[in-house]
């Protein structure tokens, strides 16, 4: 009994070994080792995030050579490595990503109703796309929550997805459920070459800037002390913070919806405090920057335009060549525009900011004369950017106009300090209407000159910000509004005077159209100097090639130089050009904008040949986002901004616009945002100084 | 007639899971999403299978004839993980997609007690070889909707307001329990 019952089992036991053994062999599958190993690799979530069906898929794509070791996106650079080791090749780079949430809407959005079904935002963007009034934000249910397979994401007390840096894998299982797009996956190159989107959540001031600054979330950083987080954001898109911080003329505050309530928020005063503030500290804040790509980029012109296509490329990890004709880099940010406006050693700083990032140059290197496009790519680059500026003074086409004594403001700001030190007692005119000639005025007035300004328009009218004319009548100048030169008087070619007129719109109060001259009301008026600060244009006579022939295809309306709206890509496909040699005579930011477009274009040209049309792009005033009513409920006076006295300036170059801004003053004029999305906006904003004497609420103070 | 019966009585009234109560760790485990129900249940049907047709002659022509009937559960044991083994081999050789589909679960079902349970009844109930293949498929089939009704149903609970303490195994457990419940209402309609 005992024995055949061990027997049985035994024998039923060998025959079953002896058949699996034999099945292992007869039946064997050769599978490349390699595969086993490379999934071994992996975390093994079967994320998804590579675009193959689980792990294993993943592994056996890599051994048979139809994927990259560096796919699996959960995993890191060190997965990578040990998976290239493997398989004997080598990891190229991956640019890290992370998902991000784009909404800041939460509980301040309006509802339409009140969702009470399956929780899911899938499912409640069924009905009407959810509950919020607007339909680009965050439904908050949490479906992203839900899906991630790394635990990454929690919703925070407003119903806001937060994602956790470290633990997101960017396998992008988040952005593939939301229904609204609010949560997004991107990475460095993405988020510096993003241009905006109509379904972003973009506030009016980011809206209306050219260079689609974060303006929100950079003033909200420097509220809650994270300067250094601020300064990333703006970098983000300007890298020439200190300088645009100086010059430009804001139109973000002039759209800003606290205007309705009182006045806007001093976004400019806060630019500048918070690029300031790095400067002051002595040390730079690092920028992140891909490594070199072997993709070779010139640029030509290191003005603020060809800075920032620069300053762009580099960090996406391009390799770009700065070709500067003159001894130092800046263009009209060095030596043109006045020490007073931009001082010298903060220009200094900003370029050197650039430049320690890698950015080549080559000063004292003419375009069309020491190189040209076939030498460019002859040495090895792929795309070519044109940022040469627009420095040409037109003549003014009048009597004399060549004579001694008559210059361009250019030349005029240019010698500044150097020939021209001593102006006192001199009489000099000044022709336009521009910054460059209220600039002109100022400067001469500080060497002691007596100044007067032939403007041919009414104030309101002019092209110089009202800030700056402001400042120039303040030291003295006598600005003649609507009038014109009509002949330069001259003796033995010695400028003696300029003969002007009068000149009046045919309907003076509405102020349309070229206004005309008025007979007999011709004036002489003595002068030892006349600049011209009409306009500046785009030298065409250096766009020439050997032959004479012009290289490029010209705006008439602007011009410059003839390119795409988007891409910047001018006739020749290689060769982008942007800045003032594109759009004639503009600010600084706009510069700064086209710098980035153009990165956007070359990185796009250089990598994949062709330059993607941007989807939904948002290229004027959405009007959805302009509130007729709001109810802001603090009113806070607006910063007022420290200046050195009009009699100070009289003999001094130093900065008109003092840049001691207390923290606490900067963080106050913070609180005045409203951080407004789309749609929605802080109603309540600046309730932590409620207690202060200055602040009111409007309904005490009657408007509203 | 009589086959009928039989194959109903093993889909819905003596339903392996909700009835016989075997099989249910993957009823619990492997119920989270449809499609991995489907592929498990499909496993399940075709183990069932294999495992009946080998099982019900070694029964019969070795265990009982040498008097070791006592042995069957060791016995079983050992032929069915064995069997699992060389099926999965073959599979991989031969038939590559259906090895795909059912790889994964294939090592999981080696003697899930729902394949160990058809095969030990089929014995006590002393049915002909063919009629112990129509009750192994049969309850398959059981195991197989019982597993795709608590998938889907925990898929709706996955979207569904679920108190915390309740949320994930808990909840899927009271559903086993109210499903259990209904398919006693099938008790008594057929032998």
């Amino acid at each position: 009994m005992v024995t055949s019952s061990i027997l049985v089992l035994f024998l039923l036991g060998l025959t079953a070994a002896a058949v699996l053994a034999a099945a292992s062999k007869v039946l064997h599958v050769k599978e490349d080792p390699r595969i086993a190993k490379v999934e071994g690799c992996f975390p093994g979530a079967n994320c998804g995030g590579c675009g193959y069906p689980g792990c294993s898929a993943a592994a056996a794509a890599i051994v048979k050579g139809d994927a990259a070791p560096e796919i699996c996106v959960a995993g890191g650079a060190e997965i990578a490595e040990n998976i290239a080791a493997i398989m004997g090749t080598e990891v190229s780079f991956k640019e890290p990503k992370v998902a991000q949430n784009i909404c800041t809407g939460g509980s301040r959005a309006n509802l339409l109703f009140d969702y009470e079904g399956v929780e899911d935002c899938r499912a409640e963007a069924l009905l009407y796309g959810g509950e919020k009034s607007c339909g680009i934000g965050c439904i908050g249910m949490g479906t992203c929550v839900k899906v991630c397979s790394f635990d990454a994401i929690r919703l925070n007390a407003d119903g806001l997805p937060i994602v956790d840096m470290n633990a997101c894998r960017s396998c992008g299982k988040c952005a593939e459920v939301c229904p609204t797009g609010a949560i997004r996956v991107s990475g460095m190159t993405m988020d510096l070459l993003h241009l905006n989107k109509v379904d972003d959540c973009l506030a009016p001031c980011m809206q209306k800037c050219p260079a689609q600054i974060d303006v929100r979330t950079y003033i909200q950083q420097m509220k809650q002390g994270d300067m250094r987080g601020a300064l990333l954001t703006m970098k983000e898109r300007n890298p020439l913070p200190l300088a645009v911080g100086r010059l430009c003329p804001a139109p973000c505050e002039t759209i800003c919806r606290r205007n309705i309530a009182d006045e806007g928020v001093a976004i400019h005063t806060l630019h500048r405090f918070v690029a300031d503030w790095e400067m002051n500290s002595g040390s730079r804040v690092r920028l992140d920057c891909n490594p070199p790509s072997g993709h070779r980029v010139a640029v030509i012109g290191g003005g603020p335009a060809g800075l920032s296509c620069a300053y762009f490329l580099r960090r996406i990890g391009h390799e770009p060549v700065i070709f500067e004709k003159r001894e130092s880099l800046g263009g009209m940010m060095k030596g043109i525009i006045p020490e007073y406006r931009l001082p010298e050693k903060v220009v200094e700083w900003e370029i050197q900011t650039i430049l320690d990032l890698g950015v080549d140059v080559r000063n004292g290197v003419e375009f069309g004369r020491d190189v040209t496009l076939e030498s460019l790519e002859k040495e090895g680059f792929e795309a070519v950017f044109m940022a040469t500026g627009a420095w040409k003074v037109p003549g003014l086409g009048i009597e004399n106009d060549d004579a001694e004594g008559v210059v361009d403001a250019v030349t005029f700001l240019d010698e500044v300090g150097e020939s021209i030190d001593a102006l006192s007692g001199k009489r000099i005119v000044v022709v336009g209407d521009t910054n460059t000639a209220m600039d002109v005025a100022r400067s001469a007035a500080r060497l002691g000159a007596d100044v007067s300004a032939l403007i041919s328009c009414i104030q309101r009218k002019m092209s110089a910000n009202k800030n700056e004319v402001k400042r120039a009548a303040e030291l003295g100048s006598d600005l003649k509004f609507l009038t014109e030169p009509v002949r330069v008087i001259a003796e033995d070619g010695v400028v003696k005077g300029v003969e002007y007129r009068e000149l009046q719109y045919d309907d003076p109060k509405k102020a349309t159209g070229t206004p005309k001259p008025v007979e007999g009301t011709e004036t002489v008026l003595d002068a030892d100097m006349v600049v011209i600060a009409t306009n500046r244009l785009v030298d065409v006579d250096a766009l020439k090639d050997q032959n004479g022939e012009p290289l490029f295809e010209m705006d008439k309306k602007t011009g410059g130089i003839k390119a795409d709206k988007t891409t910047l890509q001018t006739s020749i496909p290689h060769v982008f050009a942007g800045g003032e040699a594109h759009t004639g005579r503009n600010i600084i930011i706009q510069a700064v904008a086209d710098g980035r477009r153009a990165a956007r274009a070359i990185h796009h040209y250089v990598t994949e040949g062709e330059i993607p049309e941007p989807k939904n792009p948002q290229l004027r005033v959405i009007p959805e986002s302009i509130l007729k009513n709001m109810q802001v409920v603090y009113n806070i006076p607006r910063i007022r901004v420290p200046e050195i006295s009009v009699e100070e300036r009289r003999s001094t170059f130093k900065e008109e616009v003092k840049g001691f801004v207390e923290y606490d003053e900067a963080r106050k004029e913070g609180s005045r945002c409203l951080r407004c999305g789309l749609t929605c906006y802080d109603a309540e904003a600046g309730a932590e100084y409620a207690a202060d004497p200055d602040v009111s609420r409007f309904d005490e103070s009657g408007k509203e | 007639m009589e086959y009928f019966l039989l194959f109903i009585s093993a889909i819905f009234i003596n339903n392996i899971v909700l009835v016989q109560y075997l099989g249910a760790c993957p009823f619990m485990g492997t119920s989270k999403s449809t499609d991995v129900a489907l592929g498990m249940g499909g496993a399940v049907i075709f183990v069932t299978l294999m495992a009946t047709a080998i099982t019900w002659p070694l029964h019969q022509y070795v265990l009982i004839p040498y008097g070791i009937e006592y042995l069957q559960t060791i016995a079983f044991i050992l032929v069915i993980a064995s069997l699992v083994q060389f099926v999965e081999m073959f599979l991989k050789k031969a038939v590559p997609p259906l090895y795909k589909s059912l790889g994964l679960f294939l090592p999981l079902i080696t003697t899930n007690c729902a394949v160990m349970g058809v095969a030990i009844m089929v014995q006590r109930n002393g049915y002909s070889f063919f009629k112990s293949m129509m009750y192994g498929l049969a309850s398959g089939i059981g195991f197989l909707i019982a597993l795709v009704i608590i998938s889907a149903i925990r898929e709706r609970l996955d979207i569904s307001p679920v108190p915390r303490v309740f949320k994930g195994v808990p909840i899927a457990l009271i559903m086993a329990g109210i499903m259990s419940l209904t398919f006693f209402a099938f008790q008594g309609m057929a032998a």
